[in-house]
């Protein structure tokens, strides 16, 4: 009845782009595997249980929470993380600068998942009302900003409205 | 907060699920989007010894629409009954419950049979299930296949009649045939897309004279299951859904409910609220106005 022991499991992914391999336990998130394995920080670890959304990347062009799926479960699957947002390198998408321009960020913390969930809505809504971007960042918590510099900037980057202050 | 150790199989076949089931007994646990399965393992809550990952094996991923019954494979996605039409017009309750479940990013993960296998008492889609007397197919290897409708499958919080060495693999929706069905869920939770504090589940039939001629109803998050209330139900039909019937079921309905209290909703609360939802409920659904886009 002895389940079998845990042996390490080859993972690769398609990470912006890039065909990337590491070896890990079975037990390591993809956001642990992209953050410790693969060195790409940008995705945030918050809560570590699906409530805050700061580790939010898109899986196969679709945005989930990569704390509760485990790095062996999209083994040859495509991951975008907010690294892969900007066109080019030293650049930022329209949404990433909208974010600059209306103050969109504090500390910092939940905006890559805030940057990959607002990303998501423009792919599939490129006008959304204002009740579509507090939907769409619905699962992301953000604690510094009260969340309105952040539809703000949502606003901003498709052009309805400038930026309060 | 890291998960326990655990060893790792992606299952390559139902049967295949069915014999590491079998043979690891409650050491083993499949896993679908892992939307609940994943939190409980990081808080160590469960500590399985062996994963079967069943995401990625076709037969799980089926949609037979009928005329009399949709049969869902249990790794449907959330967010792909939300999207699909067909299936919208022939089961609309499940559209109405799905918008209350989480967020895009859990949407795009959680899977309908997971949720109903997880058997959270305030999860939006047991109680959809138990209203619509949905049946739930469980194999494994020594049964066969097994065939267990929705209210003797959910037995208490987070206990179904699921055994260790079953899987479940569909979902048996029933179609309500002909003109007038109409439906709503309503909730109220701290947050949208967090847990119920209570929820409400009505699908009606309504003749051309507004007269009801089928009705089924359910309240969520306001006992170890979710409730159904078929004699209410028939209470309602030959008659057309009024403020003041509606409001004399909903009352009713709650009167039975036994709310457990926390720190955000006391049990009295809830149960003002299963009336307050139940009503609001039953009186959209009759007039037939759609869910707004964001509630």
């Amino acid at each position: 009845m002895s389940a079998p022991t845990s042996p390490l499991a080859t993972v690769e992914i398609v990470v912006n782009g890039t065909r990337r391999r590491a070896v890990v336990e079975p037990r390591t998130t993809l956001v642990d595997f992209l953050r410790d394995h693969l060195g790409l920080t940008g995705t945030h670890v918050g809560c570590e249980h699906g409530i805050c959304g700061a580790c939010s990347v898109l899986l196969e062009g679709d945005p989930v929470r990569a704390c509760c799926l485990f790095a062996v479960q999209v083994d040859g699957m495509s991951v975008t993380t907010v690294e892969g947002l900007a066109p080019a390198r030293g650049q930022l998408s329209k949404l990433q600068d909208a974010f600059c321009e209306a103050h969109a960020l504090q500390c910092g913390y939940c905006t890559p998942g805030m940057l990959i969930a607002c990303h998501d809505l423009l792919a599939r809504n490129p006008h959304p009302s204002e009740a579509e971007i507090r939907e769409a960042i619905g699962g992301n918590l953000c604690r510094c900003t009260g969340y309105q510099q952040i539809v703000d900037a949502v606003k901003l980057a498709t052009g309805q409205g400038a930026a309060h202050g | 907060m890291k998960a326990a150790p655990f060893a790792f199989i992606r299952a390559e076949s139902l049967d295949h699920v069915l014999e590491q089931l079998a043979r690891h007994g409650g050491e083993a646990k499949p896993i679908a989007g892992g939307q609940s399965l994943v939190p409980m393992m990081a808080m160590r809550l469960a500590r399985p010894a062996l994963l079967v990952d069943i995401n990625r094996l076709p037969e799980l991923k089926t949609l037979e629409i009928g005329p009399r019954r949709v049969v869902m494979g249990a790794t449907s996605r959330q967010r792909d009954i939300e999207e699909n039409a067909a299936l919208n017009r022939v089961v609309p309750l499940l559209r109405e419950a799905v918008r209350w479940v989480g967020h895009v990013q859990t949407r795009n993960r959680g899977t309908v049979g997971g949720s109903l296998a997880h058997a959270d008492p305030s999860a939006e889609l047991p109680l959809a299930a138990l209203v619509l007397d949905a049946t739930l197919v469980l194999r494994s290897q020594a049964e066969g296949q097994r065939r267990v409708a929705a209210t003797d499958f959910l037995i208490a919080p987070m206990v179904t009649a699921t055994g260790e060495a079953e899987c479940l693999a569909a979902i048996e929706w029933p179609v309500w045939e002909g003109p007038g069905v109409a439906c709503a869920f309503e909730e109220v939770a701290i947050r949208h897309g967090d847990f119920a504090m209570a929820s409400a589940a009505c699908q009606l039939q309504l003749d051309a004279a507004g007269i009801c001629r089928r009705a089924a109803i359910g309240l969520g998050g306001v006992a170890g299951t979710p409730l159904a209330f078929p004699d209410l139900a028939a209470a309602l039909l030959g008659r057309r859904i009024e403020p003041r019937l509606a409001h004399d079921i909903a009352e009713e309905a709650a009167a039975r409910a036994e709310p457990g209290s926390d720190p955000h909703a006391d049990a009295e609360y809830r149960r003002h609220l299963a009336a307050v939802l139940l009503r609001r409920a039953l009186l959209r659904a009759a007039a037939g106005v759609p869910a707004m886009a964001a509630a």
